[in-house]
């Protein structure tokens, strides 16, 4: 299963070599990937849904060590949930990679954008079948960035790298979170296998504990499944090219909020902290997000609007927590990237063909372009939950969830069924109102596209038929292993199309009928969109901007002031306020005592040694010439590596004269290019800092006494010098620290300091650049 | 600085400089030394040869550019610590050893060549650093 999770990855980096090779015709090839993961999870299916009766288990766990001490290991485990997932990334994404192929046929960037979107299937690949809250964690953060990529793929708009860095930001924001929640479940569970704190729910010390973590956790699936007030990113991510719209923004990126809340519900979930918030967000956010579609006349636009209220009614029916809602929300998820990605696949021929999305200008499609019809209306069908659709099914399963529980039966109702009729209003606008009427003039030219762009959406439209027809095939399928997964005790139930005719059946009629009525009453116009366009200075989004501004301004200001781009401000700084804090705690905290018997005898070199510093200290500050000045701070220098030798640090002793040898040699090498040395500071500030220094010296003494004469623990470097080779085989304890027992820090450090070399050179290096160019 | 004696010091102390910095490398695991003395050793060795030839010599001789350094000796450190994880199922940066010793290195073990890491990345970092200074003064 690591390999199927690291595929994309893997594929994505082999892309930097072989993408000029797969840029053009043979970028069909790379279906293959999706197409043969989604074979392996296919053939999976039947081990799943199998499971529970032969072993008790619901899942097939595979874990490979990574960072075991922490408890941080890549643990993957495959179980209901996680299926359904994976089925529909890599199905839908074996499509998008399809579709892709012809869509951005001859794009200069298209072995890039493959690889981005190689990457993002694995990232959500990974998300889904993690095992461990960190490794999640991790792959969360993944898809976060390789959305932004995608996001901004057309990278020479202002606009889409803006939408680009908004969704990052909000997503992000919610990444921290889920971080943070996921700390605080594996330290109350005292595991990080997320199995485990399912099967044990963690015990929260205090009632706050677990508000906090539910709350970060909202926050985390919120953000990710652009809930209500954070959904503002989502129609801006629709500045991505609409395969990345279709994958990312509504069959699986933006689901992985619900995953999350799926996932954690048999742990946290049936608490009324979790359940009321997640039905009142829910609710609000579908109620809002359907109504804001009537506002919209670009079909993306509807469609961006239309998921958010589709993310709105999972949340709302995870948040109602019954086994009825559950099973609703595992079967929408499905109905929903079924028809959301057909609408979105449709759209995206539509703008393709007659480059344009605006609703009010396209009519009359169905002459030129009749079998994408054909696939726009079979899914506008199944969105509005008609029979004999899947739709209608996903549809019927909701309302009956929300007839089964009694906390404001009636309000919830209304507010579903208002949503499912705007929603359905959407769907035939994008779905259906594009192919009807007369066929524009400008239009008459537009010709079929290849079949890459228009089997895919004729294929998922279809399959919301089968399984409507169907519903045995889901019901056995996955239906039964994902409430195994999510529902604790057993639950039985039959998925069928047609329950007689009750009041399930009414509701369905009304919505129809309302969204019947607003396609036919109500004309989406651009005036309309102005006019809702003026209340956007209120809306969350215009909140975040503003948060956003104000957060630059003040870092810009503090810049500012802390830094003003004068080193020896900074030194000074830093060393007024070290010595402040250091002499506080030294003056309050601890009484002074100098411990005579603990310090050694001076001998006669040492003495001589720092009389020889000090003389250099002097001559370094009093000198005339800038030379001399360099060549006294190496006599410094050299000096403290003489103090080392004598303390026996002969590894500290030769690294500081190393260095102090390269950094006079530095300092002769930009000599004559520094201003004459005549220029001295004034007395005042010269007092000033000699002050400073004096007192900083001092204090630094005092602690140094001070650590003397305090007990100290010394735990840890006798456990160093004990096991330096016993452990590590080497003698040299210092080394051992450095290579061995700290090797991470090293590792950071030399990174680091190549960092640090590539940032000289770039900024020389273009110095130099440009002064060539001017004395050419 | 062009005076003779230098020069023909130099000539004479930039393979021994260079030999010492890789003599410091190795008995780093046992006595005072390690990659990051050993390679600011190497680096000053150059930097003498570039004080004493000029900065065109000291490039020819080194052939490449010193920054290509920096991901090579990264590269090897990171493999260093992946090493484990690959041949035993330790996890990251576990020691991995040669079961014998070898004639006049010692032990050798990941350690070894994580050591290695470091000495290449500082004497790329440090030669880019001055050089690049040196070439812009």
């Amino acid at each position: 299963m690591l390999l199927a999770v690291l595929s994309g990855v893997i594929v994505a980096a082999s892309l930097l070599l072989l993408g000029k090779y797969l840029k053009g015709k043979l970028a069909v090839l790379l279906s293959l990937l999706p197409l043969s993961l989604f074979i392996f999870f296919f053939s999976k299916l039947s081990q799943v849904c199998c499971l529970g009766v032969a072993t008790g288990e619901n899942a097939i766990k595979v874990t490979y060590n990574w960072i075991p001490s922490l408890g941080v290991n890549l643990a993957f485990s495959l179980d209901g949930l996680s299926l359904l997932f994976a089925l529909l990334i890599t199905g839908i994404g074996t499509l998008v990679f399809l579709y892709t192929s012809n869509y951005l046929k001859g794009h200069a960037f298209l072995d890039k954008f493959y690889g981005y979107l190689s990457l993002f299937m694995a990232a959500m690949l990974g998300l889904v079948l993690s095992d461990n809250l960190i490794t999640m964690f991790v792959f969360w953060e993944l898809t976060s960035i390789s959305s932004y990529f995608l996001i901004g793929f057309n990278n020479h708009e202002e606009s889409s790298r803006k939408s680009a860095l908004l969704a990052l930001s909000v997503t992000g924001f919610g990444g921290l979170a889920l971080l943070a929640a996921a700390i605080i479940m594996g330290s109350a569970a005292g595991t990080y296998t997320i199995s485990e704190i399912i099967a044990n729910p963690p015990q929260f010390e205090t009632e706050g504990l677990y508000l906090g973590t539910i709350v970060l956790i909202f926050l985390a699936a919120f953000t990710k499944s652009a809930q209500f007030p954070f959904h503002f990113w989502l129609p801006g991510a629709m500045k991505a090219p609409t395969p990345v719209s279709t994958y990312l923004h509504s069959a699986t990126m933006v689901k992985a909020g619900i995953y999350l809340l799926l996932r954690f519900t048999p742990a946290l979930g049936d608490h009324v902290w979790w359940n009321y918030p997640l039905i009142t967000i829910g609710a609000i956010t579908m109620l809002y997000a359907a109504i804001q579609t009537l506002f919209h006349t670009d079909l993306k636009s509807i469609l961006a609007y239309s998921t958010i209220s589709a993310l709105g009614v999972l949340t709302f029916l995870i948040g109602l927590g019954t086994t009825d809602a559950l099973l609703a929300a595992g079967i929408f998820i499905l109905v929903h990237a079924l028809y959301k990605a057909t609408l979105f696949l449709v759209t995206g021929i539509i703008d393709h063909e007659t480059h344009s999305r605006d609703v009010t200008q396209l009519a009359g499609l169905r002459k030129v372009i009749p079998i994408v019809f054909v696939a726009g209306g079979l899914a506008a069908v199944s969105n509005a939950g008609i029979p004999p659709t899947f739709g209608f099914l996903g549809k019927d399963l909701i309302y009956e969830a929300i007839l089964h529980q009694d906390v404001l039966t009636f309000i919830l109702l209304f507010v579903s069924v208002a949503t499912n009729a705007l929603l359905m209003y959407a769907g035939f606008m994008v779905g259906i109102k594009p192919f009807l009427g007369t066929l524009p003039q400008k239009f008459e030219k537009v010709h079929m596209p290849s079949p890459l762009l228009w089997v895919p959406p004729l294929l998922l439209a279809s399959l919301g038929i089968v399984f409507g027809l169907f519903p045995k095939l889901i019901q056995t399928g996955i239906a039964e292993a994902f409430t195994a997964s999510v529902i604790a005790e057993p639950y039985a139930f039959k998925l069928k199309l047609w329950h007689g005719f009750n009041f399930v059946l009414l509701l369905s009629a009304i919505t129809v009928g309302l969204g019947l009525a607003l396609y036919f009453f109500f004309k989406p116009s651009h005036k309309i969109e102005q006019s809702v366009a003026k209340l956007e200075n209120i809306a969350p989004k215009a909140w975040a901007l503003n948060i956003g501004k104000a957060f630059s301004t003040f870092s810009a200001k503090i810049t500012a002031i802390i830094q003003n781009e004068h080193l020896s401000y900074y030194v000074y700084s830093t060393v007024l306020f070290t010595t402040a804090i250091v002499g506080y705690k030294l003056i309050t905290g601890t009484d002074f005592y100098i411990d005579f018997a603990s310090l050694t005898e001076l001998t006669i070199y040492e003495v001589a040694t720092v009389l020889i510093l000090i003389i250099s200290i002097f001559y370094t500050i009093y000198t005339e010439s800038r030379l001399r000045a360099i060549v006294a701070m190496g006599v410094v220098g050299f000096c403290l590596s003489l103090i080392f030798v004598y303390y026996s640090a002969p590894d500290l002793a030769m690294t500081q004269f190393s260095i102090d040898t390269l950094t006079v040699i530095l300092f002769v090498l930009v000599l004559h290019k520094l201003p004459k040395y005549n220029k001295r500071s004034k007395p005042v500030v010269r007092f000033r800092d000699a002050s400073l220094s004096a007192v900083f010296g001092l204090l630094i003494t005092f602690v140094a006494l001070e650590v003397l004469a305090e007990p100290t623990n010394k735990e840890i470097s006798t456990f160093y010098a004990d096991n330096a080779y016993i452990l590590a085989k080497g003698k040299n304890v210092v080394n051992v620290i450095l290579v061995d027992f700290r090797g991470i820090d090293t590792f950071m450090e030399i990174a680091v300091l190549a960092i640090a070399a590539l940032g000289v050179f770039a900024l020389l290096k273009l110095r130099i650049k440009k002064n060539e160019q001017v004395e050419v | 600085m062009n005076t003779l004696i230098f020069k023909t010091t130099t000539t004479y102390l930039l393979p021994l400089l260079l030999l010492f910095s890789v003599f410091i490398l190795l008995r780093g695991h046992y006595l005072p030394g390690g990659g990051f003395i050993g390679g600011l050793i190497a680096s000053i060795a150059f930097i003498l040869h570039a004080l004493a030839f000029g900065l065109n010599e000291t490039k020819k001789l080194l052939r490449i550019h010193p920054g290509f350094l920096l991901p090579f000796g990264l590269l090897v450190a990171a493999l260093a610590g992946i090493s484990p994880l690959i041949l035993e199922g330790n996890p990251f940066m576990t020691g991995v050893w040669f079961p014998e010793a070898l004639p006049v290195v010692g032990n050798v073990g990941s350690a070894l060549f994580f050591d290695i890491g470091v000495f290449l990345v500082v004497i790329g970092a440090s030669l880019t650093i001055i050089l690049t200074i040196y070439e812009g003064a």
